[in-house]
């Protein structure tokens, strides 16, 4: 059989982050999109870890730990901001808060 | 062994992911996202990181998921409806993402031929990680516990209420 190589997940990355993307630029629930801001931050944690297995270096693994932790912190201000958010105008989608629209 | 695991492991992932993007009720794109975090973790063996597998578990399917279902039904968010399609978009969009994704392999194949072994990488476990985040990293490891301290921060300045 043909072996996996450092491309396969390379390219299981890419898939990774283009689901992400069009997640964040179609949908309109704000927590679908930080859901797939999630996908972007993961597709990006596999790049480090493959290169590191790639490499023979941990230290795309310290790096994913960076980015885990990021995304956490980002999840939680993020979260913060939609309950805000939702107690000054009772929604949850994006293209109704135009409150700086002119 | 590595074949098999990585081709069920990567297309549980990637249909997962296609289904968070597809559903139009939060809490199954949340169970989906489970879905993807869960299967990552695997791959995350298959490569050799053995605590990244551990953290990925703990940190994303157990306490982020628990936050995004947490704030779902606080804000008791129910399905989405479609609006403002556009197919200007599909027709613009579909061909240049190909034109993308080809120059990508392109550029990609003729670079990294090294083919993944199961256990092939030995590097991953919490020793390994631990020295190198204490020795060589240990200022940005710091500095990501002050970007922490403020994210609670802002999170709880936030998500309070209003004091008169």
């Amino acid at each position: 059989m043909h072996p996996i190589g450092t491309v396969h997940y390379l390219a299981l990355s890419t898939a990774l982050l283009l689901i992400g993307t069009v997640g964040v630029l179609t949908r309109r629930n704000i927590v679908i999109i930080l859901m797939s801001i999630e996908l972007i931050l993961n597709a990006v944690n596999i790049n480090l870890i493959v290169f590191s297995h790639a490499l023979h270096s941990v230290s795309g693994q310290v790096f994913a730990i960076f980015v885990i932790t990021d995304a956490v912190a980002e999840a939680a201000v993020g979260l913060g901001i939609l309950i805000a958010l939702f107690r000054n105008k009772e929604t949850v989608l994006a293209d109704e808060i135009d409150l700086l629209k002119w | 062994m590595d074949v098999i695991l990585f081709l069920i492991f990567a297309i549980i992932a990637v249909v997962c992911a296609i289904n968070v993007v597809v559903q139009t009720h939060p809490i199954s794109s949340a169970i989906s996202l489970v879905g993807v975090m869960g299967s990552l973790a695997i791959l995350y063996l298959t490569l050799g990181a053995e605590f990244l597998a551990a953290a990925q578990v703990i940190v994303y399917a157990g306490a982020v998921m628990v936050l995004f279902v947490f704030v779902i039904m606080l804000l008791n968010a129910g399905a989405e409806t479609k609006k403002g399609q556009s197919s200007m978009a599909l027709f613009l969009g579909g061909p240049l993402l190909v034109a993308l994704l080809i120059l990508l392999v392109w550029f990609v194949q003729s670079r990294y031929s090294e083919t993944v072994h199961f256990g092939g990488f030995r590097g991953g476990s919490a020793q390994d990680v631990g020295r190198a985040l204490f020795t060589t990293y240990l200022l940005p490891f710091e500095v990501t516990s002050i970007l922490i301290l403020i994210a609670i921060l802002g999170a709880i300045v936030l998500a309070r209420k209003e004091m008169d």
